[in-house]
């Protein structure tokens, strides 16, 4: 075993490589890429989920045919969520991007169901 | 009353003077004015906890949208509930017919109505599960009885909707 972790030695080995890129790719093309923030903010916003509250007014076969239209689900699974919400009190219908969360969740209130988005902690 | 689906119509016959009257409520009873806790209950926040950026774009930018949504449903309700217009005096028995392109605002009219009258009474689940209540006694139980009328006209069209 030596005194340095091997992490530590091979950032050590790598570090003057990537100065030199990055002042090689500074001296050609200038300017911080694009497609770097796209990927950081694509990373911060992934983790959203859309959730369905349970209401004793909704009726079960109204919130099915909900799921179906608003989700694209077939009968058995818009059903199997359908029963979660009634039983568990609330059911994940979808993850992923925080805009087409917010989406959905206007689309549902739209049916008149209970719908929040939810950062998935 | 009979209920059937006849081609392009979903038909309400045999309507008695009380029923047709419940019916006329639809769109009356589907408004959010003056009550609160219905008001809170149809434009129910998007998130929970403390994002107030989003609850106020969404107040701004999507509730205007639902309350068009909302009304436009109630008002192609209320001129296909015209046909129950007319003599008020008259104890015949009547006969709604209601286009099958309109069953999208009739479902949307009918839960409107339902939540807007439960959120009003602030009625309890088991007070909504009870279907063997007895008959109507005060304002509540009327209520209560519109509330499971208005659920099972909407049951009807989305069984013959096939959705």
């Amino acid at each position: 075993m030596t005194g340095k972790p091997l992490t530590a030695q091979v950032v050590t080995r790598l570090i003057p490589e990537i100065v030199h890129a990055k002042n090689a790719a500074s001296s050609t093309i200038g300017a911080p890429t694009i497609e770097e923030e796209t990927r950081a903010k694509e990373a911060l916003d992934v983790p959203w989920q859309v959730v369905v509250h349970n209401d004793p007014v909704n009726l079960m076969s109204y919130v099915t045919m909900v799921f179906q239209r608003v989700f694209g689900y077939p009968r058995d699974k818009a059903e199997r969520h359908m029963l979660e919400v009634h039983h568990k009190g609330r059911s994940i219908l979808w993850s992923g991007m925080r805009e087409p969360a917010e989406l959905y969740v206007q689309q549902l209130h739209g049916y008149l169901l209970l719908a929040t988005i939810e950062k998935i902690s | 009353m009979e209920i059937r689906r006849r081609k392009n119509q979903i038909e309400i016959s045999e309507l008695d003077p009380f029923l047709a009257e419940l019916l006329r409520q639809i769109p009356a009873c589907a408004s959010t004015e003056g009550a609160p806790a219905a008001e809170q209950r149809i434009f129910s926040p998007p998130i929970d906890g403390k994002e107030t950026e989003l609850c106020a774009e969404w107040k701004v930018y999507v509730e205007p949208e639902l309350r068009r949504l909302f009304e436009t449903a109630t008002q192609t309700v209320g001129s296909d509930l015209e046909q129950l217009n007319g003599n008020e005096k008259s104890l015949s028995n009547r006969t709604l017919r209601i286009p099958t392109k309109h069953a999208d605002a009739w479902l949307s009219a009918l839960n409107q109505a339902r939540l807007v009258i439960a959120a009003k009474n602030n009625f309890t689940e088991l007070e909504l599960n009870d279907h063997l209540r007895s008959p109507i006694g005060s304002r509540r139980d009327l209520s209560l009885f519109q509330v499971n009328f208005y659920g099972f006209l909407q049951e009807f069209i989305l069984r013959e909707m096939e959705f």
